[in-house]
C-alpha cells in the first residue's frame, strides 16, 4: 500500500527582496494512513513551510508532493481550495475562529462547501461538538469560550467533515499545561479511536510524546526518524 | 448550488462584522449620500425649470416673431406686420368674428430679490386687449386687472413671492416710468408667472421706442398651425417666423437647462472621485480587518470567488445606504423649493426644484457604481490574498 502523504526531493525557497532563500531542502518523507505525527524543530527550520505543502496551502518549488493519492504539486490554485475542503482539516495555534458566529455556526463552516442537507450538517455538527466535550457550549461565541474551548470547537470544526488528513501547527502552543493535555489527549483519542492521520507542528517534546512518531527538521533537512510502539 | 451557498454564508459573515467596522463604514456612507445629494438637487433644477418650460405654452397657440429671430427680445414687428398677421387663416375668432390674439412687447425692468437683495432683470410685457382671451388660463388672485392707458401693472405670482417691491400699491420705477402694482396673477406655474404684464400700448406710448415684438394667436385647434403657418409664408408682404408656443418656450429653456445639468455631472462628478477614493480607502481597511477570516476559510477550502463577492456585496449595500439617504435629503430639503435663475431670453425664471423619482434612482445609480469602482480592488485583493503568508501574520 502507498503511503498517505509522499513528499520527493521537495525543494521551497522565498523569494527575499533579491535574494532567493531556500528553506527546505530536497526533503523526501511518507506518511501512512493511521499515523500521527509530530514535526519537530527549531524556529525557522521551516516546520510551517513544509505543513503548509502537505495541506496544500502552498506549492513547492520543485519536487513532488503526494497527498491521499492526488499529485497536489501540479493543482491550479483553484481547484486546491477544494482538494482542502474534501482532504484536510486544519487546527490553528490561534483558533482561527470567526469571532462572529457562535460555536457551532463555526463547527459548521466546512460542511457549507459540501451537498449535505441543512438539517444533515446539524446533526454532524452536533456530534462533532459532543466528541470535543462541547454540546454544551454549542451557542457561545469563541470569545465567551477559554483557549482551550475555543480550541476544541476549532478540532470539531477540523473533524466535522471527516477529511482525510488533520495538520496542526502548534495547537497546544497559546495554552496552559492542563488545556495543552486536554487537547493532546482528545487528538490522540481521534487517531487512536478514529484511525485519523495526523500531522503536528510542535516546539513541545511533552505534546510530541502523544504522537506515534517524531520527526525532527533542521535548517530545511529531516532528521531522528523515530517511531514509537501504540 | 455550493456556489452560491458560499459566497451567501461568507457574504453574512462579513455583514455581521460590519458593526465592529461601523465608524470607517460611515465615511463610506456619509460621502456618497453627500455627492448623490448634491447631483439629484442641482440636476433637479434643470428638470424643474425644463417642467416649467414645458408646461408653459399650448399647441393650439402659435408667436409669430420677425423673421430670424431667436427670441421675443430680439424680434420687431411693426404695426402694418401686426395688421395683416391678423388675416392669416387658421386663427380662432371670438363670437363678433374678431381673431384671436395679442400682439406684444417687452421691457426689461430691474428688480431685487428677496432672498439676497441680488439685482436681477425681470420681463415686463405688454399684452393686446384681447389677452385674456388669448390666455384664458391666467386668473387675478388678488387685487385687480390694469386699466388701459394707464402706467399700471399685474405680477405674476412667482415674481410676486420672489421679488420685492411687487406687493399691491407698490410703485417700480422704470425708465423714468411709475408703475403701480395693481394685481398679482396666476397662469398655472408656468413661465408668465416670473413676469409683469401691462398694455403693449401704454407700453410703447411711454419711451416712443418701436411698435410689436410678437403676435401671440390662438388656433382654430393645434392642427390648424400649418395652414396658419403657410398662409403667412404665402403674404410677400410679411418676413416672420412662426413657432407653436410650446416649442418655442422649450427651445429658450433648453440653453439654460443643459447648462445646469453640466454643472451637476461636473460638480456630481468631481464628488464622485472623491467618494471613490473614501470608498476605497475603507473598503482597504475593512479587508485588512478581515484578513485573517479571509485567510482562514480560504485555508477550510472557500474559493476566491466568495470573498470577491463578499468585499463587493459590502461596498455596495454601503454605497446604496449612502445614495437612498442622498436621495431622500435632496428630496426632503429641496423638492418643490423655489429658486430663481436667469431664464435666457426671457430674464429671471422663477421655477421649483423638481426631485423626481427618474432623478432619485439616478442618484442611487450613481452611488452603486461608486461603490462597486470603491469595492472593486479591495476585493481584488482578497482574491489574491496569499493565504499561507496571511496565517502566519497573527
Ligand atoms: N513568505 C515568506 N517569505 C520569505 N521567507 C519566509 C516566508 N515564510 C517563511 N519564511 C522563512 O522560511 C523559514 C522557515 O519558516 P517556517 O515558518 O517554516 O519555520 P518554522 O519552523 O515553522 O518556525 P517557527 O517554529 O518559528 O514557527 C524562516 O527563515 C522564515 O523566515
Ligand atoms: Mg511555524
Amino acid at each position: 500500500m502507498t503511503a498517505l502523504v509522499t513528499l520527493r526531493n521537495v525543494t521551497k525557497s522565498y523569494v527575499r527582496g533579491k535574494q532567493k532563500v531556500e528553506v527546505l531542502h530536497g526533503v523526501d518523507l511518507a506518511i501512512e494512513r493511521g499515523e500521527f505525527l509530530a514535526l519537530m524543530g527549531p524556529s525557522g527550520s521551516g516546520k510551517t513551510t513544509l505543513l503548509n505543502l502537505v495541506a496544500g496551502l502552498d506549492q513547492p518549488t520543485s519536487g513532488e508532493v503526494l497527498v491521499a493519492g492526488d499529485r497536489i504539486d501540479q493543482l491550479s490554485r483553484g481547484s486546491l481550495s477544494d482538494w482542502r475542503a474534501r482532504h484536510i482539516g486544519f487546527i490553528f495555534q490561534f483558533y482561527n475562529l470567526l469571532p462572529v458566529l457562535t460555536a457551532e455556526a463555526n463547527v459548521e463552516v466546512p460542511l457549507l462547501l459540501t451537498d449535505l442537507s441543512r438539517s444533515e450538517r446539524r446533526r454532524r455538527v452536533q456530534i462533532a461538538l459532543e466528541l470535543v466535550g462541547l454540546a454544551d457550549r454549542a451557542r457561545h461565541k469563541p470569545n465567551e469560550l477559554s483557549g482551550g474551548q475555543q480550541q476544541r470547537v476549532a478540532i470539531a470544526r477540523a473533524i466535522v467533515s471527516d477529511p482525510t488528513l488533520l495538520v496542526c501547527d502548534e495547537p497546544t502552543g497559546d495554552l496552559d499545561r492542563q488545556n495543552a493535555e486536554e487537547i493532546m489527549n482528545l487528538l490522540q483519542a481521534l487517531n487512536r479511536s478514529q484511525n485519523k492521520t495526523i500531522v503536528m507542528v510542535t516546539h513541545d517534546p511533552k505534546a510530541a510524546e502523544y504522537a506515534s512518531r517524531e520527526l525532527h527538521l533542521d535548517k530545511g533537512r529531516l532528521a531522528n526518524d523515530s517511531r514509537r510502539a501504540a | 448550488m455550493k456556489m452560491f451557498r458560499q459566497i451567501g454564508a461568507v457574504t453574512a459573515m462579513n455583514f455581521r462584522s460590519l458593526p465592529q467596522r461601523v465608524s470607517t463604514s460611515l465615511v463610506v456612507v456619509i460621502g456618497i449620500a453627500g455627492v448623490v445629494a448634491v447631483l439629484v438637487s442641482v440636476l433637479a433644477m434643470s428638470t424643474g425649470l425644463i417642467r416649467t418650460m414645458q408646461s408653459t405654452g399650448r399647441d393650439d397657440r402659435a408667436i409669430v416673431m420677425r423673421n430670424g429671430s431667436i427670441a421675443e427680445t430680439s424680434s420687431a414687428l411693426d404695426r402694418n406686420s401686426a395688421k395683416l398677421i391678423l388675416d392669416a387663416e387658421g386663427i380662432k375668432r371670438d363670437a363678433d368674428g374678431n381673431p384671436i390674439t395679442s400682439a406684444e412687447t417687452m421691457r426689461i425692468l430691474s428688480l431685487r430679490k428677496k432672498q439676497d437683495d441680488a439685482e436681477i432683470n425681470v420681463i415686463l410685457r405688454g399684452v393686446g386687449p384681447k389677452m385674456l382671451e388669448v390666455r384664458p388660463e391666467l386668473k387675478i388672485i388678488e387685487g385687480r386687472m390694469f386699466q388701459p392707458a394707464v402706467t399700471e401693472v399685474i405680477v405674476g405670482k412667482a415674481a410676486h413671492s420672489q421679488f420685492k417691491g411687487l406687493n399691491v400699491g407698490d410703485v417700480v420705477n422704470s425708465r423714468g416710468a411709475n408703475w403701480t402694482v395693481v394685481g398679482v396673477f396666476e397662469t398655472g406655474g408656468d413661465a408668465h408667472e416670473s413676469s409683469l404684464m401691462t398694455y403693449a400700448e401704454t407700453l410703447i406710448s411711454i419711451d416712443q421706442r418701436g411698435a410689436f415684438q410678437s403676435v401671440t394667436a390662438l388656433l382654430e385647434s393645434p392642427s390648424a398651425f400649418q395652414a396658419f403657418k403657410d398662409s403667412l409664408s404665402a403674404n410677400p408682404a410679411l418676413a416672420v417666423d412662426v413657432i407653436r408656443e410650446r416649442e418655442y418656450y422649450q427651445q429658450q429653456s433648453k440653453t439654460m437647462s443643459t447648462i445646469i445639468s453640466v454643472i451637476a455631472y461636473v460638480v456630481g462628478g468631481i464628488m464622485a472621485v472623491g467618494a471613490v477614493f473614501a470608498a476605497l480607502n475603507t473598503m482597504y481597511s475593512a479587508v485588512s480587518a478581515r484578513l485573517q477570516e479571509i485567510a482562514t476559510l480560504r485555508a477550510l477550502g472557500f474559493g476566491s470567488t466568495a470573498m470577491v463577492v463578499s468585499v463587493l456585496a459590502e461596498a455596495l449595500v454601503l454605497a446604496l445606504i449612502g445614495g437612498v439617504i442622498g436621495a431622500l435629503i435632496a428630496w426632503l430639503f429641496f423638492n418643490g423649493n423655489t429658486v430663481s435663475t436667469s431664464g435666457g431670453g426671457m430674464g429671471q425664471m422663477v421655477f421649483e426644484l423638481a426631485v423626481s423619482p427618474p432623478l432619485m434612482i439616478l442618484g442611487v445609480v450613481w452611488a452603486c457604481i461608486i461603490g462597486v469602482l470603491g469595492g472593486l480592488f479591495p476585493a481584488m485583493r482578497a482574491a489574491r490574498l496569499p493565504v499561507a503568508m496571511a496565517l502566519r501574520a497573527v
